[in-house]
Protein backbone atom coordinates (compact mmCIF):
# COMPACT_ATOMS: atom_id res chain seq x y z
CA UNK A 1 0.00 0.00 0.00
CA UNK A 2 1.34 3.21 -0.82
CA UNK A 3 0.97 6.38 1.30
CA UNK A 4 -0.96 8.12 -1.37
CA UNK A 5 -3.38 4.92 -0.93
CA UNK A 6 -3.52 5.62 2.79
CA UNK A 7 -4.29 9.13 2.67
CA UNK A 8 -7.04 8.00 0.23
CA UNK A 9 -8.98 5.91 2.29
CA UNK A 10 -8.64 8.61 5.06
CA UNK A 11 -10.99 10.68 2.38
CA UNK A 12 -12.79 8.20 2.03
CA UNK A 13 -13.11 7.48 5.93
CA UNK A 14 -14.24 10.80 6.22
CA UNK A 15 -10.08 11.59 8.60
CA UNK A 16 -8.13 13.83 7.55
CA UNK A 17 -4.50 12.57 8.05
CA UNK A 18 -0.92 14.43 8.54
CA UNK A 19 1.61 12.88 5.97
CA UNK A 20 3.29 11.55 8.98
CA UNK A 21 0.20 10.10 10.36
CA UNK A 22 -0.10 8.13 6.67
CA UNK A 23 3.11 6.92 6.43
CA UNK A 24 3.04 5.33 10.34
CA UNK A 25 -0.52 3.98 9.53
CA UNK A 26 1.21 2.73 5.87
CA UNK A 27 3.38 0.32 7.69
CA UNK A 28 0.74 -1.03 10.17
CA UNK A 29 -1.60 -1.64 7.95
CA UNK A 30 -0.01 -3.46 5.63
CA UNK A 31 1.83 -6.05 8.80
CA UNK A 32 -2.08 -6.61 9.65
CA UNK A 33 -2.71 -6.95 5.96
CA UNK A 34 -0.39 -9.73 5.67
CA UNK A 35 -1.88 -11.32 8.87
CA UNK A 36 -4.76 -11.31 7.82
CA UNK A 37 -4.31 -12.85 4.68
CA UNK A 38 -3.82 -16.32 6.30
CA UNK A 39 -7.70 -16.86 5.97
CA UNK A 40 -6.92 -16.97 2.13
CA UNK A 41 -5.13 -20.15 2.68
CA UNK A 42 -7.84 -21.60 4.72
CA UNK A 43 -11.20 -20.83 2.63
CA UNK A 44 -10.67 -21.04 -1.00
CA UNK A 45 -11.89 -19.05 -3.67
CA UNK A 46 -15.18 -19.64 -4.89
CA UNK A 47 -16.32 -20.88 -1.79
CA UNK A 48 -18.09 -18.30 -0.23
CA UNK A 49 -20.86 -19.67 0.77
CA UNK A 50 -22.69 -17.38 2.42
CA UNK A 51 -25.21 -19.03 5.93
CA UNK A 52 -28.19 -17.14 7.86
CA UNK A 53 -27.55 -18.66 11.14
CA UNK A 54 -30.28 -19.41 13.79
CA UNK A 55 -29.72 -15.47 14.93
CA UNK A 56 -30.83 -13.32 12.16
CA UNK A 57 -32.09 -9.93 12.51
CA UNK A 58 -35.96 -9.73 12.70
CA UNK A 59 -37.81 -6.75 12.25
CA UNK A 60 -40.65 -5.14 14.22
CA UNK A 61 -43.56 -3.50 12.65
CA UNK A 62 -42.77 -0.27 11.11
CA UNK A 63 -45.00 2.05 13.85
CA UNK A 64 -44.43 4.83 15.94
CA UNK A 65 -44.50 3.40 19.57
CA UNK A 66 -43.34 6.91 21.43
CA UNK A 67 -45.68 10.03 22.74
CA UNK A 68 -44.81 12.59 19.69
CA UNK A 69 -42.07 14.92 20.66
CA UNK A 70 -41.25 12.78 23.78
CA UNK A 71 -37.43 12.81 22.98
CA UNK A 72 -37.18 16.16 21.09
CA UNK A 73 -35.70 18.20 23.86
CA UNK A 74 -32.93 15.99 25.23
CA UNK A 75 -32.21 15.36 21.79
CA UNK A 76 -31.84 19.08 20.33
CA UNK A 77 -30.12 19.88 23.89
CA UNK A 78 -27.36 17.24 22.44
CA UNK A 79 -26.96 19.25 19.23
CA UNK A 80 -23.71 21.12 18.78
CA UNK A 81 -25.16 24.14 16.92
CA UNK A 82 -28.72 24.93 16.86
CA UNK A 83 -31.32 27.51 15.67
CA UNK A 84 -34.60 27.24 17.17
CA UNK A 85 -35.83 23.52 16.86
CA UNK A 86 -33.22 23.11 14.30
CA UNK A 87 -30.08 21.44 13.93
CA UNK A 88 -27.86 24.10 12.12
CA UNK A 89 -25.00 22.54 9.93
CA UNK A 90 -22.72 23.67 7.39
CA UNK A 91 -23.67 24.53 3.21
CA UNK A 92 -22.92 21.23 1.25
CA UNK A 93 -21.73 22.85 -1.80
CA UNK A 94 -19.15 25.10 -1.61
CA UNK A 95 -18.51 27.35 -4.57
CA UNK A 96 -14.46 27.79 -3.78
CA UNK A 97 -13.71 23.93 -3.75
CA UNK B 1 -17.45 -8.74 48.94
CA UNK B 2 -19.72 -10.44 46.77
CA UNK B 3 -23.28 -9.12 45.58
CA UNK B 4 -24.64 -12.30 47.80
CA UNK B 5 -22.85 -11.36 50.78
CA UNK B 6 -23.60 -7.81 50.55
CA UNK B 7 -27.47 -8.28 49.82
CA UNK B 8 -27.24 -10.72 53.26
CA UNK B 9 -26.31 -8.42 55.24
CA UNK B 10 -28.68 -5.24 53.74
CA UNK B 11 -31.40 -8.27 54.57
CA UNK B 12 -29.67 -8.69 58.22
CA UNK B 13 -29.63 -4.92 58.77
CA UNK B 14 -25.98 -5.17 59.73
CA UNK B 15 -24.99 -3.27 56.94
CA UNK B 16 -26.95 -0.67 55.05
CA UNK B 17 -26.59 0.44 51.44
CA UNK B 18 -26.51 3.98 52.46
CA UNK B 19 -23.27 2.87 54.29
CA UNK B 20 -21.96 0.69 50.67
CA UNK B 21 -22.04 4.19 48.48
CA UNK B 22 -20.31 5.67 51.54
CA UNK B 23 -17.83 3.21 51.56
CA UNK B 24 -17.41 2.68 47.36
CA UNK B 25 -17.19 6.58 47.35
CA UNK B 26 -14.53 6.13 49.85
CA UNK B 27 -12.48 3.75 48.71
CA UNK B 28 -12.67 5.73 45.10
CA UNK B 29 -11.47 8.69 46.79
CA UNK B 30 -8.89 6.90 48.57
CA UNK B 31 -7.34 4.67 45.32
CA UNK B 32 -8.64 5.90 41.92
CA UNK B 33 -6.20 8.56 42.03
CA UNK B 34 -3.59 6.11 41.13
CA UNK B 35 -5.79 3.49 39.25
CA UNK B 36 -7.98 5.51 37.37
CA UNK B 37 -10.59 3.00 36.92
CA UNK B 38 -13.60 5.83 36.84
CA UNK B 39 -14.39 8.38 34.32
CA UNK B 40 -17.49 9.86 36.48
CA UNK B 41 -18.49 9.03 40.40
CA UNK B 42 -22.38 9.86 39.96
CA UNK B 43 -23.49 12.36 42.97
CA UNK B 44 -26.73 10.76 43.15
CA UNK B 45 -25.96 7.34 44.09
CA UNK B 46 -26.27 8.29 47.81
CA UNK B 47 -30.50 9.99 47.35
CA UNK B 48 -30.59 6.30 45.69
CA UNK B 49 -28.84 4.30 48.34
CA UNK B 50 -31.33 5.98 51.02
CA UNK B 51 -34.22 4.91 48.95
CA UNK B 52 -32.74 1.15 48.64
CA UNK B 53 -31.80 1.50 52.55
CA UNK B 54 -35.52 2.60 53.34
CA UNK B 55 -36.76 0.33 51.14
CA UNK B 56 -34.61 -2.86 53.03
CA UNK B 57 -36.52 -1.36 56.56
CA UNK B 58 -39.70 -1.66 55.13
CA UNK B 59 -39.67 -4.92 52.96
CA UNK B 60 -36.71 -6.67 53.74
CA UNK B 61 -36.12 -9.58 51.95
CA UNK B 62 -38.56 -9.15 49.28
CA UNK B 63 -36.81 -6.28 47.92
CA UNK B 64 -35.65 -6.93 44.12
CA UNK B 65 -32.53 -9.17 43.88
CA UNK B 66 -30.18 -6.00 43.33
CA UNK B 67 -31.79 -3.66 45.91
CA UNK B 68 -29.13 -0.90 47.20
CA UNK B 69 -26.26 -3.06 45.27
CA UNK B 70 -23.14 -0.28 44.26
CA UNK B 71 -22.24 -1.15 40.66
CA UNK B 72 -19.91 0.40 38.28
CA UNK B 73 -20.65 0.97 34.45
CA UNK B 74 -18.63 0.56 31.41
CA UNK B 75 -18.83 4.21 29.58
CA UNK B 76 -19.96 2.71 26.34
CA UNK B 77 -23.13 1.66 27.69
CA UNK B 78 -25.76 4.43 28.41
CA UNK B 79 -27.52 5.87 31.75
CA UNK B 80 -29.97 8.76 30.77
CA UNK B 81 -28.97 11.82 32.30
CA UNK B 82 -24.72 10.97 32.80
CA UNK B 83 -22.00 11.61 30.00
CA UNK B 84 -21.15 8.55 27.62
CA UNK B 85 -17.84 8.93 25.73
CA UNK B 86 -17.12 5.42 25.03
CA UNK B 87 -13.63 7.17 26.61
CA UNK B 88 -13.58 8.80 23.08
CA UNK B 89 -12.86 12.54 22.66
CA UNK B 90 -15.08 12.95 19.99
CA UNK B 91 -17.89 12.34 22.68
CA UNK B 92 -16.68 14.00 25.55
CA UNK B 93 -19.60 16.62 25.74
CA UNK B 94 -22.25 13.76 25.21
CA UNK B 95 -25.16 13.09 27.61
CA UNK B 96 -27.05 9.99 27.11
CA UNK B 97 -30.68 10.80 26.01
CA UNK B 98 -31.61 7.15 27.43
CA UNK B 99 -30.99 4.19 29.49
CA UNK B 100 -29.19 0.97 27.66
CA UNK B 101 -31.58 -1.93 27.73
CA UNK B 102 -29.08 -3.21 30.53
CA UNK B 103 -29.45 -0.27 32.79
CA UNK B 104 -32.90 -0.13 32.69
CA UNK B 105 -33.37 -3.83 34.05
CA UNK B 106 -30.51 -3.14 36.63
CA UNK B 107 -32.37 -0.04 37.58
CA UNK B 108 -35.65 -2.36 38.14
CA UNK B 109 -33.72 -4.90 40.15
CA UNK B 110 -32.65 -2.01 42.25
CA UNK B 111 -29.00 -1.49 41.39
CA UNK B 112 -27.22 1.45 42.39
CA UNK B 113 -24.37 3.28 39.72
CA UNK B 114 -21.51 4.45 41.46
CA UNK B 115 -19.91 6.04 38.75
CA UNK B 116 -19.10 5.04 34.60
CA UNK B 117 -15.27 3.52 33.94
CA UNK B 118 -12.62 3.67 32.10
CA UNK B 119 -11.76 1.95 28.68
CA UNK B 120 -10.28 1.81 25.46
CA UNK B 121 -11.74 4.43 22.86
CA UNK B 122 -14.73 2.76 21.53
CA UNK B 123 -13.67 -0.68 23.26
CA UNK B 124 -11.15 -0.94 20.92
CA UNK B 125 -8.42 -2.52 22.73
CA UNK B 126 -6.49 -5.05 24.97
CA UNK B 127 -5.13 -2.47 27.56
CA UNK B 128 -7.15 0.71 28.42
CA UNK B 129 -4.14 2.27 27.44
CA UNK B 130 -6.37 3.58 24.03
CA UNK B 131 -8.38 5.72 26.43
CA UNK B 132 -8.79 9.26 25.25
CA UNK B 133 -8.22 10.28 29.26
CA UNK B 134 -5.31 8.66 29.72
CA UNK B 135 -4.53 4.56 31.01
CA UNK B 136 -5.76 2.75 33.95
CA UNK B 137 -3.96 1.14 36.07
CA UNK B 138 -3.85 -2.56 37.75
CA UNK B 139 -4.62 -2.45 41.28
CA UNK B 140 -2.29 -5.43 41.98
CA UNK B 141 0.41 -4.05 40.02
CA UNK B 142 0.04 -0.32 39.32
CA UNK B 143 2.86 -0.53 36.63
CA UNK B 144 1.22 -3.11 34.97
CA UNK B 145 -2.26 -2.09 32.67
CA UNK B 146 -5.04 -3.63 34.15
CA UNK B 147 -6.33 -5.33 30.22
CA UNK B 148 -8.97 -4.07 28.04
CA UNK B 149 -10.96 -3.00 26.79
CA UNK B 150 -13.32 -3.14 30.16
CA UNK B 151 -10.01 -2.50 31.90
CA UNK B 152 -11.78 0.44 34.35
CA UNK B 153 -14.67 -1.91 35.19
CA UNK B 154 -12.12 -4.69 35.99
CA UNK B 155 -9.58 -2.46 37.91
CA UNK B 156 -13.25 -0.93 39.69
CA UNK B 157 -14.00 -4.14 41.16
CA UNK B 158 -10.35 -5.33 41.44
CA UNK B 159 -9.97 -2.21 44.42
CA UNK B 160 -13.16 -2.89 45.97
CA UNK B 161 -14.61 -0.16 45.18
CA UNK B 162 -17.89 -2.02 44.36
CA UNK B 163 -18.63 -5.62 44.44
CA UNK B 164 -19.66 -6.38 40.78
CA UNK B 165 -19.18 -3.95 37.23
CA UNK B 166 -20.86 -4.39 33.31
CA UNK B 167 -18.32 -4.34 30.44
CA UNK B 168 -18.81 -5.19 27.33
CA UNK B 169 -16.44 -7.87 25.49
CA UNK B 170 -16.47 -7.97 21.84
CA UNK B 171 -13.54 -10.09 21.26
CA UNK B 172 -12.04 -10.05 25.07
CA UNK B 173 -12.96 -7.33 26.69
CA UNK B 174 -14.21 -8.87 29.57
CA UNK B 175 -12.80 -11.78 30.28
CA UNK B 176 -8.99 -10.94 29.24
CA UNK B 177 -9.47 -7.89 31.80
CA UNK B 178 -10.91 -10.33 34.38
CA UNK B 179 -7.69 -12.79 34.03
CA UNK B 180 -5.70 -9.71 34.38
CA UNK B 181 -7.35 -8.53 37.73
CA UNK B 182 -8.17 -11.84 39.48
CA UNK B 183 -12.42 -12.12 38.60
CA UNK B 184 -14.90 -13.73 36.84
CA UNK B 185 -15.79 -12.76 33.21
CA UNK B 186 -18.68 -13.39 31.59
CA UNK B 187 -19.03 -13.11 27.67
CA UNK B 188 -23.24 -14.25 27.41
CA UNK B 189 -24.13 -16.47 23.95
CA UNK B 190 -24.68 -13.66 21.19
CA UNK B 191 -27.98 -12.32 21.22
CA UNK B 192 -28.68 -13.41 25.53
CA UNK B 193 -27.77 -9.90 26.39
CA UNK B 194 -29.62 -6.81 24.49
CA UNK B 195 -27.23 -4.43 22.80
CA UNK B 196 -29.46 -1.50 23.01
CA UNK B 197 -28.50 1.55 24.14
CA UNK B 198 -24.57 -0.10 23.63
CA UNK B 199 -22.54 2.10 21.56
CA UNK B 200 -21.73 -0.33 18.84
CA UNK B 201 -17.84 -1.59 17.74
CA UNK B 202 -18.45 -4.97 15.78
CA UNK B 203 -22.58 -5.61 15.87
CA UNK B 204 -22.03 -9.32 15.03
CA UNK B 205 -19.40 -10.11 18.12
CA UNK B 206 -20.76 -7.36 20.71
CA UNK B 207 -22.13 -8.41 24.01
CA UNK B 208 -22.49 -6.96 27.19
CA UNK B 209 -21.21 -9.11 30.52
CA UNK B 210 -20.00 -8.84 34.08
CA UNK B 211 -16.79 -8.62 35.86
CA UNK B 212 -17.43 -10.36 39.63
CA UNK B 213 -15.74 -11.70 42.72
CA UNK B 214 -17.59 -14.88 42.42
CA UNK B 215 -19.65 -17.08 39.61
CA UNK B 216 -22.86 -16.89 41.88
CA UNK B 217 -22.62 -13.20 41.26
CA UNK B 218 -22.26 -13.37 37.33
CA UNK B 219 -25.07 -15.66 37.53
CA UNK B 220 -27.22 -13.14 39.30
CA UNK B 221 -26.50 -10.27 37.28
CA UNK B 222 -26.86 -12.20 34.17
CA UNK B 223 -30.24 -13.46 35.33
CA UNK B 224 -30.95 -9.82 35.78
CA UNK B 225 -29.55 -8.28 32.53
CA UNK B 226 -30.47 -11.16 29.88
CA UNK B 227 -33.17 -11.60 27.59
CA UNK B 228 -35.62 -10.31 24.36
CA UNK B 229 -35.77 -6.95 23.86
CA UNK B 230 -37.57 -5.35 21.07
CA UNK B 231 -35.26 -2.79 20.84
CA UNK B 232 -32.73 -5.53 20.02
CA UNK B 233 -33.66 -7.92 16.69
CA UNK B 234 -30.63 -10.00 17.62
CA UNK B 235 -32.06 -10.47 21.23
CA UNK B 236 -32.49 -14.76 22.08
CA UNK B 237 -35.14 -16.13 23.98
CA UNK B 238 -34.16 -19.02 26.21
CA UNK B 239 -35.56 -21.51 23.52
CA UNK B 240 -33.54 -20.71 20.63
CA UNK B 241 -30.69 -23.00 21.61
CA UNK B 242 -32.21 -25.50 23.64
CA UNK B 243 -30.97 -25.50 27.23
CA UNK B 244 -27.31 -27.20 27.48
CA UNK B 245 -28.12 -29.41 30.84
CA UNK B 246 -26.00 -29.18 33.96
CA UNK B 247 -23.92 -32.68 34.87
CA UNK B 248 -22.59 -34.18 37.84
CA UNK B 249 -19.14 -34.60 36.22
CA UNK B 250 -18.36 -33.02 32.62
CA UNK B 251 -15.88 -33.76 29.79
CA UNK B 252 -13.78 -31.02 28.40
CA UNK B 253 -11.80 -30.33 25.51
CA UNK B 254 -8.44 -29.52 24.99
CA UNK B 255 -7.28 -27.65 21.83
CA UNK B 256 -4.19 -28.77 22.38
CA UNK B 257 -2.89 -27.37 19.28
CA UNK B 258 -4.26 -24.35 19.44
CA UNK B 259 -2.45 -24.01 22.80
CA UNK B 260 1.09 -24.03 21.19
CA UNK B 261 0.74 -20.40 20.34
CA UNK B 262 3.28 -18.20 22.15
CA UNK B 263 1.95 -18.97 25.36
CA UNK B 264 3.75 -18.39 29.02
CA UNK B 265 5.58 -21.89 30.29
CA UNK B 266 4.55 -20.64 33.60
CA UNK B 267 0.58 -20.00 32.88
CA UNK B 268 0.67 -23.49 31.03
CA UNK B 269 1.96 -24.75 34.15
CA UNK B 270 -1.04 -23.40 36.01
CA UNK B 271 -3.05 -24.26 33.18
CA UNK B 272 -1.85 -27.87 33.40
CA UNK B 273 -2.59 -27.82 37.36
CA UNK B 274 -6.22 -26.58 36.74
CA UNK B 275 -6.57 -29.81 34.64
CA UNK B 276 -5.51 -31.84 37.27
CA UNK B 277 -7.69 -30.05 39.74
CA UNK B 278 -10.75 -30.81 36.90
CA UNK B 279 -9.61 -34.87 37.20
CA UNK B 280 -9.49 -34.88 40.92
CA UNK B 281 -12.50 -33.84 40.88
CA UNK B 282 -14.24 -36.21 38.78
CA UNK B 283 -14.56 -34.50 35.50
CA UNK B 284 -12.90 -35.92 32.05
CA UNK B 285 -10.47 -34.07 29.61
CA UNK B 286 -9.71 -35.22 26.41
CA UNK B 287 -7.76 -33.62 23.74
CA UNK B 288 -9.35 -32.31 20.77
CA UNK B 289 -8.79 -30.23 17.16
CA UNK B 290 -10.08 -27.13 16.28
CA UNK B 291 -7.82 -26.04 13.66
CA UNK B 292 -9.80 -23.48 12.24
CA UNK B 293 -9.41 -21.75 15.81
CA UNK B 294 -5.90 -20.73 15.29
CA UNK B 295 -6.59 -18.71 11.89
CA UNK B 296 -9.53 -17.09 14.20
CA UNK B 297 -7.65 -13.58 15.29
CA UNK B 298 -6.90 -13.59 11.53
CA UNK B 299 -10.52 -13.45 10.84
CA UNK B 300 -11.20 -11.43 13.72
CA UNK B 301 -8.84 -8.59 12.67
CA UNK B 302 -11.17 -8.26 8.96
CA UNK B 303 -14.44 -9.03 10.60
CA UNK B 304 -14.12 -6.77 13.36
CA UNK B 305 -12.26 -3.66 11.83
CA UNK B 306 -15.45 -3.64 8.68
CA UNK B 307 -17.49 -3.62 11.50
CA UNK B 308 -16.17 -0.69 13.31
CA UNK B 309 -15.77 1.54 10.02
CA UNK B 310 -19.40 1.05 9.51
CA UNK B 311 -20.18 1.82 12.99
CA UNK B 312 -18.07 4.16 13.84
CA UNK B 313 -19.43 6.52 10.61
CA UNK B 314 -22.28 7.82 12.96
CA UNK B 315 -19.74 10.17 14.78
CA UNK B 316 -19.03 12.93 12.55
CA UNK B 317 -19.97 16.10 14.94
CA UNK B 318 -23.29 16.40 13.13
CA UNK B 319 -26.11 15.56 15.37
CA UNK B 320 -24.13 15.43 19.00
CA UNK B 321 -20.85 15.30 19.77
CA UNK B 322 -17.71 17.68 19.03
CA UNK B 323 -17.87 19.13 16.15
CA UNK B 324 -15.05 21.22 14.58
CA UNK B 325 -16.15 23.60 12.33
CA UNK B 326 -14.68 23.62 8.83
CA UNK B 327 -15.45 26.02 5.76
CA UNK B 328 -18.36 23.29 4.76
CA UNK B 329 -19.99 20.03 5.65
CA UNK B 330 -16.97 17.50 4.13
CA UNK B 331 -14.37 20.02 6.19
CA UNK B 332 -16.48 19.60 9.32
CA UNK B 333 -16.51 15.63 8.90
CA UNK B 334 -12.89 15.83 8.14
CA UNK B 335 -12.18 17.88 11.04
CA UNK B 336 -14.31 16.92 13.62
CA UNK B 337 -13.21 13.06 13.14
CA UNK B 338 -9.82 13.76 12.51
CA UNK B 339 -9.74 15.65 16.04
CA UNK B 340 -12.22 13.40 17.74
CA UNK B 341 -10.55 9.46 17.08
CA UNK B 342 -7.43 8.30 18.75
CA UNK B 343 -4.81 6.72 17.06
CA UNK B 344 -6.44 2.79 17.32
CA UNK B 345 -9.76 4.16 15.87
CA UNK B 346 -8.31 5.70 13.02
CA UNK B 347 -6.13 2.28 12.64
CA UNK B 348 -9.21 -0.04 12.38
CA UNK B 349 -11.31 2.49 10.97
CA UNK B 350 -9.29 2.98 7.75
CA UNK B 351 -8.55 -1.12 7.90
CA UNK B 352 -12.07 -1.81 7.97
CA UNK B 353 -13.25 0.76 4.91
CA UNK B 354 -10.14 -0.97 2.98
CA UNK B 355 -11.35 -4.64 3.56
CA UNK B 356 -14.96 -3.44 2.60
CA UNK B 357 -13.86 -1.82 -0.43
CA UNK B 358 -15.23 -3.38 -3.66
CA UNK B 359 -12.35 -5.17 -5.09
CA UNK B 360 -11.07 -6.44 -1.85
CA UNK B 361 -14.43 -7.08 -0.21
CA UNK B 362 -14.59 -11.15 -1.10
CA UNK B 363 -10.97 -11.52 -0.55
CA UNK B 364 -11.03 -10.16 3.31
CA UNK B 365 -15.16 -9.69 4.52
CA UNK B 366 -16.41 -12.64 2.10
CA UNK B 367 -13.57 -15.16 3.03
CA UNK B 368 -13.14 -13.89 7.05
CA UNK B 369 -16.88 -14.67 7.00
CA UNK B 370 -17.09 -18.08 5.38
CA UNK B 371 -14.35 -18.93 7.59
CA UNK B 372 -16.40 -17.66 10.56
CA UNK B 373 -18.95 -20.83 9.30
CA UNK B 374 -16.69 -23.25 9.15
CA UNK B 375 -15.77 -22.45 12.98
CA UNK B 376 -18.84 -22.51 14.45
CA UNK B 377 -19.28 -25.69 12.28
CA UNK B 378 -16.04 -27.50 13.73
CA UNK B 379 -16.96 -25.55 17.86
CA UNK B 380 -20.55 -27.67 17.19
CA UNK B 381 -18.47 -30.86 15.99
CA UNK B 382 -16.27 -30.39 18.91
CA UNK B 383 -19.23 -30.29 21.54
CA UNK B 384 -20.85 -33.76 20.21
CA UNK B 385 -17.86 -34.99 21.86
CA UNK B 386 -17.33 -32.75 25.23
CA UNK B 387 -19.19 -30.50 27.35
CA UNK B 388 -16.69 -27.67 27.35
CA UNK B 389 -13.95 -26.37 26.13
CA UNK B 390 -11.09 -24.90 27.77
CA UNK B 391 -8.25 -22.96 27.14
CA UNK B 392 -6.39 -20.15 29.39
CA UNK B 393 -8.08 -17.12 29.14
CA UNK B 394 -5.20 -14.94 27.68
CA UNK B 395 -1.52 -15.85 26.85
CA UNK B 396 -0.06 -14.07 29.58
CA UNK B 397 -0.36 -12.10 32.81
CA UNK B 398 -0.84 -8.61 32.86
CA UNK B 399 1.85 -6.70 30.81
CA UNK B 400 3.29 -3.58 31.84
CA UNK B 401 2.07 -0.06 30.36
CA UNK B 402 3.55 0.53 27.16
CA UNK B 403 5.16 -2.78 26.14
CA UNK B 404 2.90 -3.23 23.80
CA UNK B 405 3.25 -0.81 21.30
CA UNK B 406 3.11 -2.69 18.11
CA UNK B 407 -0.64 -3.07 17.65
CA UNK B 408 0.09 -6.46 16.11
CA UNK B 409 1.56 -7.92 19.52
CA UNK B 410 -1.13 -6.42 21.08
CA UNK B 411 -3.78 -8.55 19.10
CA UNK B 412 -2.29 -11.65 20.00
CA UNK B 413 -3.25 -11.23 23.45
CA UNK B 414 -6.67 -11.63 22.34
CA UNK B 415 -5.73 -15.26 20.60
CA UNK B 416 -7.87 -17.35 23.00
CA UNK B 417 -10.91 -15.39 23.64
CA UNK B 418 -11.96 -14.13 19.88
CA UNK B 419 -12.79 -17.03 18.52
CA UNK B 420 -15.64 -17.44 21.06
CA UNK B 421 -17.11 -13.93 19.87
CA UNK B 422 -16.48 -15.26 16.47
CA UNK B 423 -18.93 -18.16 16.99
CA UNK B 424 -21.06 -16.23 19.15
CA UNK B 425 -20.90 -18.70 22.36
CA UNK B 426 -20.83 -18.25 25.80
CA UNK B 427 -17.75 -18.36 27.75
CA UNK B 428 -16.44 -17.55 31.80
CA UNK B 429 -13.12 -16.54 32.95
CA UNK B 430 -12.49 -17.78 36.46
CA UNK B 431 -9.23 -16.92 38.45
CA UNK B 432 -6.66 -19.84 37.51
CA UNK B 433 -3.81 -19.65 39.96
CA UNK B 434 -0.29 -17.15 39.87
CA UNK B 435 2.80 -16.29 38.44
CA UNK B 436 5.61 -14.30 39.26
CA UNK B 437 6.67 -11.07 37.81
CA UNK B 438 9.54 -8.79 39.14
CA UNK B 439 8.60 -10.81 42.66
CA UNK B 440 4.87 -9.53 42.34
CA UNK B 441 2.45 -12.38 42.14
CA UNK B 442 -0.05 -11.61 39.42
CA UNK B 443 -3.64 -13.44 38.55
CA UNK B 444 -4.18 -15.34 35.58
CA UNK B 445 -7.48 -16.97 34.32
CA UNK B 446 -9.33 -19.97 32.56
CA UNK B 447 -11.72 -20.15 30.24
CA UNK B 448 -14.43 -22.39 29.62
CA UNK B 449 -16.47 -22.11 26.69
CA UNK B 450 -19.84 -23.85 26.58
CA UNK B 451 -22.16 -24.50 23.63
CA UNK B 452 -24.84 -21.54 22.53
CA UNK B 453 -27.06 -20.56 24.83
CA UNK B 454 -24.74 -22.55 27.48
CA UNK B 455 -24.93 -20.11 30.31
CA UNK B 456 -26.48 -22.18 33.12
CA UNK B 457 -23.57 -25.41 32.74
CA UNK B 458 -20.87 -22.29 33.00
CA UNK B 459 -22.26 -21.20 36.29
CA UNK B 460 -22.82 -24.85 37.40
CA UNK B 461 -19.09 -25.82 36.63
CA UNK B 462 -18.14 -22.12 37.97
CA UNK B 463 -19.51 -22.48 40.54
CA UNK B 464 -18.25 -25.83 41.65
CA UNK B 465 -14.15 -25.12 40.55
CA UNK B 466 -14.27 -21.76 41.77
CA UNK B 467 -16.88 -19.94 44.39
CA UNK B 468 -16.58 -23.22 46.65
CA UNK B 469 -12.54 -22.87 46.65
CA UNK B 470 -13.01 -19.28 47.53
CA UNK B 471 -15.53 -19.68 49.82
CA UNK B 472 -13.83 -22.34 51.64
CA UNK B 473 -10.70 -20.04 52.16
CA UNK B 474 -12.78 -17.43 53.57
Amino acid sequence: MTKEEILHLGTLSRIRLSDAEALKLKGEIDAILEYVSEVNKLVPDGHLEKKVGLVHNVFREDKVVNEPDSYSDVLQAAFPEREGDYLKVKKILNPDS
Amino acid sequence: MTISELRKKFISGEYTPMEAVAEAKAVISEKDGDIHAYLDVYDDAEEMAKEATARYQKEGGNTPPLCGVPLAIKNNILIAGKRATGASKILDNYIASYDATVIKRLRDAGAIFIGSTNMDEFAMGSSTENSAYGPTRNPIDQSRVPGGSSGGSAAAVAMSSVPAALGTDTGGSIRQPASYCGLVGLKPTYGAVSRYGLMAMGSSLDQAGTLTNSVEDAETLFNVIAGRDPHDMTTISGETYGVAPTKDTYTFGVPRAFLGQGVDADVMERFESHLDELRAAGHRIVDIELPLFEAGLAAYYIVMPAEVSSNLARFDGIRYGVRKEGKDLLETYLNSRADGFGAEAKRRILLGTYVLSSGYFDAYYGKAEALRGKMRDELNAAFAQVDLVVTPTAPTPAFKLGEKSDPLSMYRQDIFTVPVNLTGVPALSIPMGEVERDGVSLPTGVQYIAPHGGEARLFDIGRKVYDAKRYNNG
